[in-house]
C-alpha cells in the first residue's frame, strides 16, 4: 500500500495539531477498538466563522492526515459550509486515498459534523444535519496481506 | 546519521549470495527435468537428490521423509488436509490446533470446519503458551490431527512441543507443526523430536520465495494436495522446483552454520526489550525467555502501529505491526488478542524481527529512533491527551 505525496505530506507536517482552551465545539468520533478515534476543537466567532480549529487523532497514516487536511478545509469557513464539508473531498484534497483507508476519510468528515453539532448544542440551535458520533465505520477492507 | 536497518525478518529475509551462487547453475546449465531419462534429466536428479540428502542431513531425517512444496502455507494446507483426509477413515474427524496459528493453519482448519470436520483451537496463555491442560482434555479418541506452531510468527513464542507431541501421540493423533519461523531459530533435530509431520519455507532463512518443505515421518501416510505427474513418490506433483530447492538445501546448511551467532542475536534482542520497555505505558509481548532469538514485539499504549510503521520507514527502519490497519484485515491481530492484549493496545504494536546480519549499531539506532516517534505521535494523540490531563490532575 502506498500513499500519495499530499497523504505524506499531512502525516509527517500534520497542520493544526493541538487543543483549544474553551473551544466553542468538540466532536470525538471513533473508538480505540477499530484503532482509530479523531477529536475536533473549534472556535468559532459572531458571525459563525470558524477562525480556529484544532485536532488530535489516534490512528494511521491517513487518518492522521485526513485529519489534518479537513481542519484546513473548514479553517475561516462559515459552520454551515463546513457541514458541506465530504469526505470525498477530503480524498480529492490529498489526491486519492488507498481504498482500504476510505473510511479514514468518512472519520474526518463526522469529526467536523460531531464538532459543529456540539457547538449548536452549546449556543441552542437545534441540530438540523445528520451526524453520527458513534460512527462505526465500514472497514471496506480488500483482503488480508500478511506473510 | 540515517542508516538503512531490515528489521523485518519474520516477514521475509534477503537471498544470501551463497545461496544465489548455489542457485546459478540451475539456472545456467543444469536446467533438466529430473524425470527425463537422458544425460541431461540425470545430472538433474542428481542434484535434486543430493539437495535431499543435505537437507535431511541438517534436518536428522532421511531424504526419503522429505517432500518440496511452494512454501509455508502449501505445506501448513497439506499437512493438515492430507492427515485429516487420511485419519477420517479410522473414524477421527477431529482437529486440535491453537488460537495463535498462522493463517495458513487457522483457514485450513476453518475449511475443513465447514466439510464437517470438528476443530477446536486450543487457549494459550498471556505469553503465548498453549495450555497444555486444556489441549490434554481437548485431544481425545477422536482427534485426527494435532496442529501446533513451533514457535510464533508475530510474538516469538516457543512452544513446549516434545510435551505437545505426547498428548497427541497418548490419544493417537498425528502430530504436525508449522515450524516456518523456527526452523534457522532453534536447533530441530527430527531424530529426536517426534512429531509426525513438519513444515518450513525457504524465505525465512534466506532462501527464496515459493519453496518450502513438508517433512512427513516414515510411516505416517496422509492424503496428496497436489496431484499431478509422479513426483515427490507420488505425493506431490509437479516439476520439481531444482534451482530454488538446492538454494533451500544450501540455506539450510548455511542456517545450521549460522546458529553459533544466534547467542549475540539474543543479547541484541533483549537490549531491545530492556530499552524500548523503558518507555512509559509499553510492554513486551510474547514470552520474556521462550522466544525467538531475534524476535521482539512491544506494544505501545495510546498510539497505533502503521503510523508508527511509516515514520521507522522514513528513518530508514523496516518493521512490522499487529494493528488492524496495516494488515487490511478486519481486526487487530488475533495472536494479541488471544493472549489478552486488548484491542486498543494491540493496534500500538510494534514487531521487530532481527538476524545475524543486524549489529549493535543498527539497535543503538532503532532504540534512538523509537522513543521520539513514540512521543510525537502521543502528542496527537486524544487518549494520551486524557492521561496527561488525569496526571497534572493528580499533581
Ligand atoms: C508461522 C508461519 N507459517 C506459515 C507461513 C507461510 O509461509 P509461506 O510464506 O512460505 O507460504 C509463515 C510466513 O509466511 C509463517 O510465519
Amino acid at each position: 500500500m502506498k500513499y500519495s505525496e499530499k497523504v505524506m505530506d499531512h502525516f509527517t507536517n500534520p497542520r493544526n495539531v493541538g487543543e483549544i482552551e474553551n473551544a466553542d465545539g468538540v466532536g470525538v468520533v471513533g473508538n480505540a477498538k477499530c484503532g482509530d478515534i479523531m477529536k475536533m476543537y473549534l472556535k468559532i466567532d459572531d458571525n459563525g466563522v470558524i477562525v480556529d480549529c484544532k485536532f488530535k487523532t489516534f490512528g494511521c497514516g491517513a487518518a492522521i492526515a485526513t485529519s489534518s487536511m479537513a481542519t484546513e478545509l473548514v479553517k475561516g469557513h462559515t459552520v454551515e459550509e463546513a457541514l458541506k464539508l465530504t469526505n470525498s473531498a477530503v480524498v480529492e484534497a490529498l489526491d486519492g486515498l488507498p481504498a482500504i483507508k476510505v473510511h479514514c476519510s468518512v472519520l474526518a468528515e463526522e469529526a467536523i459534523k460531531s464538532a459543529v453539532a456540539d457547538y449548536y448544542k452549546k449556543i441552542g440551535k437545534p441540530i438540523d444535519f445528520d451526524y453520527d458520533p458513534d460512527h462505526d465505520h465500514d472497514h471496506d477492507h480488500g483482503g488480508e496481506d500478511e506473510e | 546519521m540515517s542508516r538503512f536497518v531490515y528489521a523485518d525478518n519474520a516477514a521475509t529475509t534477503p537471498v544470501s549470495r551463497e545461496v544465489i551462487d548455489a542457485m546459478m547453475p540451475c539456472f545456467e546449465s543444469e536446467w533438466g527435468n529430473p524425470s527425463s531419462p537422458h544425460s541431461m534429466g540425470i545430472s538433474a536428479k542428481d542434484m535434486l537428490d543430493d539437495a535431499r540428502e543435505r537437507i535431511a542431513s541438517v534436518l536428522g531425517c532421511s531424504a526419503g521423509e522429505i517432500f518440496f512444496t511452494s512454501g509455508g502455507t502449501e505445506s501448513d494446507n497439506w499437512a493438515i488436509k492430507g492427515a485429516a483426509m487420511r485419519m477420517k477413515k479410522k473414524g477421527r474427524t477431529h482437529i486440535v490446533t491453537s488460537k495463535i496459528e498462522h493463517h495458513a493453519v487457522l483457514h485450513t482448519c476453518e475449511a475443513l470446519e465447514k466439510e464437517g470436520f470438528e476443530v477446536s483451537y486450543c487457549g494459550v496463555d498471556e505469553y503465548g503458551v498453549v495450555d497444555l491442560e486444556e489441549l490434554r482434555s481437548l485431544v481425545t479418541e477422536k482427534t485426527g490431527v494435532v496442529a501446533i506452531m513451533f514457535a510464533n510468527n508475530e510474538i516469538g513464542t516457543i512452544q513446549p512441543i516434545e510435551e505437545i507431541v505426547s498428548i497427541a501421540h497418548e490419544k493417537g493423533a498425528l502430530m504436525f507443526t508449522d515450524a516456518v519461523q523456527a526452523v534457522g531459530n532453534i536447533d530441530i533435530n527430527l531424530s529426536e523430536l517426534k512429531v509426525d509431520m513438519l513444515a518450513l519455507s525457504g524465505h525465512k532463512l534466506h532462501a527464496p520465495k515459493g519453496i518450502g518443505l513438508l517433512f512427513i515421518r516414515k510411516g505416517v501416510v496422509i492424503g496428496n494436495l497436489i496431484e499431478g505427474g509422479g513426483q515427490e513418490k507420488r505425493k506431490r506433483g509437479g516439476t520439481e522446483n531444482l534451482p530454488y530447492i538446492v538454494g533451500l538445501a544450501r540455506a539450510l546448511e548455511l542456517a545450521k552454520e549460522n546458529m553459533v551467532h544466534l547467542p549475540r542475536v539474543a543479547k541484541m534482542r533483549d537490549r531491545l526489550i530492556s530499552e524500548l520497555t523503558k518507555i512509559p505505558y509499553s510492554s513486551l509481548n510474547g514470552h520474556p525467555t521462550k522466544r525467538l532469538p531475534g524476535l521482539v514485539n512491544i506494544g505501545f499504549e495510546f498510539i497505533e502501529g502503521e503510523s508508527m510503521l511509516l515514520w521507522l520507514d522514513m528513518k530508514g527502519i523496516c518493521a512490522s505491526t499487529g494493528s488492524a490497519c496495516s494488515s487490511a484485515s478486519l481486526d487487530a491481530s488475533h495472536v494479541l488478542l488471544a493472549i489478552g492484549v486488548p484491542h486498543e493496545k494491540a493496534h500500538g504494536s510494534l514487531r521487530l524481527s532481527i538476524s545475524s546480519d543486524t549489529t549493535d549499531e543498527d539497535i543503538d539506532y532503532i532504540i534512538e529512533n523509537v522513543g521520539p516517534i513514540v512521543e510525537k505521535l502521543r502528542n496527537m494523540s486524544p487518549l494520551w491527551e486524557d492521561i496527561v490531563k488525569k496526571q497534572t490532575a493528580k499533581k
